[in-house]
């Protein structure tokens, strides 16, 4: 996949994990827990959006490479 | 004839105006149906019936603001509860179908959720309060199936049974019911194994359960089955009326299996909008009653670090065999280890009312959810010491979303024993909670995170996060108290007995 499907992927499934987070708050390097308020379980929501949207399921152990939206959108990327 | 009343949904709740009616009037509902939401100060919350019967006449409109007890619909009683020689009450509604006042009507229904509100529920040896919950989820009537349990006792492999076979469900089995007459109500006969959501959901949807396939347990038509059924194009926004039609769901979801998703998403981000507004009468409800705990409340505070180096090993390793959807948290495991030492601790567990603590048998845990405008709210996972690690997760995570979309039920909302906040999410490492009366606990847990450790005089790392407890001095003190953290630390040491 290539990086842009993969932040439109990225953007879409925040958006619906979180429907108040502003387009203008997703910068690259916006931290989804601190910065966009995600909670344990509103991550483990992004997480699932992402594998049922773009097929990436991302295991735990990979969870602190994916902890910002360039981060998250790399990794989709990279292995979609 | 009874009049369904304005209910209390929570101790500061003083009155509720009703945005929509999930009835109307000639349909029949059991007791636990949902018949309206209620807009408080909080939050909308769904409100069930406490009676069996015909909906006859609403008595408030949608809009109106009444206060907590007032009469806001007739409830006509089916023939076997009215006294005889009185004739049946009149119906206002032309749309009202005999049938619905068969016999069948007559036997003792159900409650939903059971035990929290002393008045309104028998005690029923038939199935235990989880039990009946699931069989609410299912869309299955406890009192039509046969328990294979001791004293015939309906168990939840009975419950899952009746819910799989469509024939069992509806199959007059118990000997001491009155038998099912041929010509069933038409609501009856029409029933569909569906959660009470997706009925709803159908309803608003005008999409006809029959023809939905299910794909929940048992077949049970979920609320993803009936948004599925709707074609895109034809399907009108749900929620509340006002404020609706500036949100369609986006038309940029075009994916194969996303695109119902995303009309699922849009009615929840008109609820949080429409939620917005309230931001302000949340917070000063909020200011009210915490001004009321400090003032009334003499709290007293303890605090020690759990060592989690088991517990998260254990849940890594448990997660690594599952798909994301099936996936844990650290929270599932605190809330269980907390709920379990609840029921161990009763002191912690029950509400001080009339000058007197009356400690409760049953654990509903409080779960603090932070709303995403602001404010928050603590509806209560029932039974939360009888649930698996997984089914508490899976109501975790139900409870959260119906709480940031503002669809909590009222009996969520209205009878926690013990409350818990976890802010370790938002990166503290440890938060003292005002305790929520007319409760007497409130535990709080920090964020999650490796630190040196010494263990059997070696230093090492480990997870580890601080519990804290506030807890009310006129039931308990810290002798107590402490057992109570320390015990849910132990509980911890095995998670795989939680």
């Amino acid at each position: 996949m290539n990086e842009q499907d993969a932040r439109q992927a990225v953007e879409a499934a925040i958006g619906k994990v979180a429907p108040d987070v502003e387009p203008e708050d997703l910068e690259g390097g916006a931290r989804l827990r601190q910065d966009l308020e995600l909670d344990s379980l509103d991550f483990l929501r992004l997480v699932e959006v992402i594998a049922e949207s773009t097929g990436v399921d991302i295991p735990e152990a990979d969870y602190p490479a994916v902890a910002t939206v360039d981060g998250l959108v790399t990794y989709v990327a990279a292995h979609g | 004839m009874a009049e369904f009343r304005m209910p209390s949904l929570g101790a500061d709740m003083e009155h509720g105006k009703v945005v929509e009616w999930l009835v109307k009037p000639g349909d029949y509902v059991h007791k636990g149906d949902l018949v309206a939401a209620v807009d408080t100060d909080k939050t909308v919350m769904d409100i069930e019936s406490f009676q069996e019967g015909v909906v006859a006449e609403f008595l408030v409109d949608i809009g109106d603001t009444v206060e907590v007890g007032t009469p806001i619909a007739r409830i006509t009683a089916t023939p076997a509860e009215v006294p005889p020689l009185q004739p049946a009450p009149p119906l206002t509604s032309g749309t009202f179908s005999p049938d619905a006042r068969s016999p069948l009507a007559a036997k003792e229904p159900t409650p939903a959720h059971p035990g929290q509100e002393g008045g309104h529920t028998e005690p029923s040896a038939k199935a235990a309060p989880p039990v009946r919950h699931l069989a609410h989820t299912l869309g299955v009537d406890v009192g039509r199936i046969s328990g294979s349990g001791p004293g015939g006792e309906v168990v939840r492999a009975d419950v899952e049974r009746a819910a799989a076979g469509p024939a069992t469900s509806a199959a007059p089995e118990e000997a001491v019911q009155p038998a099912v007459p041929e010509a069933a109500p038409p609501a009856e006969a029409r029933r569909v194994r569906s959660s009470p959501l997706a009925r709803r959901l159908a309803a608003e949807l005008g999409v006809d359960l029959q023809n939905v396939a299910g794909t929940g347990p048992g077949g049970a038509v979920t609320e993803d089955d009936v948004l599925s059924a709707v074609p895109p194009r034809s399907r009108p926004p749900a929620g509340p009326p006002s404020g609706r039609a500036a949100e369609a769901p986006p038309s940029s979801a075009q994916a194969t299996e996303p695109s119902h998703e995303a009309a699922q998403e849009a009615p929840r981000r008109e609820r949080t909008t429409a939620a917005g507004g309230k931001a302000e009468s949340l917070r000063q409800a909020i200011g009210a009653l915490m001004s009321r705990s400090k003032k009334e409340i003499p709290h007293y505070y303890l605090s020690t670090t759990l060592d989690l180096a088991a517990a998260v090993a254990w849940m890594q390793a448990a997660n690594q065999q599952r798909p994301v959807s099936s996936r844990l948290v650290p929270s599932a495991l605190l809330l269980k280890a907390t709920a379990l030492a609840a029921k161990e601790v009763p002191d912690m567990n029950g509400f001080f009312t009339k000058g007197s603590f009356h400690p409760s048998s049953d654990v509903h845990l409080g779960v603090a959810v932070a709303l995403r405008h602001g404010g928050l709210v603590a509806p209560a996972l029932h039974h939360a010491d009888t649930l698996t690690v997984d089914e508490l997760m899976d109501q975790l995570r139900g409870l959260v979303s119906r709480a940031r979309a503002g669809r909590l039920q009222r009996a969520e909302m209205a009878d926690p024993t013990i409350t818990v906040t976890n802010l370790g999410d938002l990166g503290v490492e440890s938060v003292y909670g005002v305790i929520y009366p007319p409760q007497v606990a409130m535990v709080g847990f920090g964020k999650v995170l490796e630190q040196p450790w010494a263990h059997n005089g070696m230093l090492g790392i480990r997870h580890a996060a601080i519990a804290t407890l506030s807890a009310d001095h006129r039931v308990s003190d810290g002798l107590r108290g402490g057992r109570f953290l320390a015990r849910i630390d132990e509980l911890l040491q095995e998670p795989e007995k939680l």
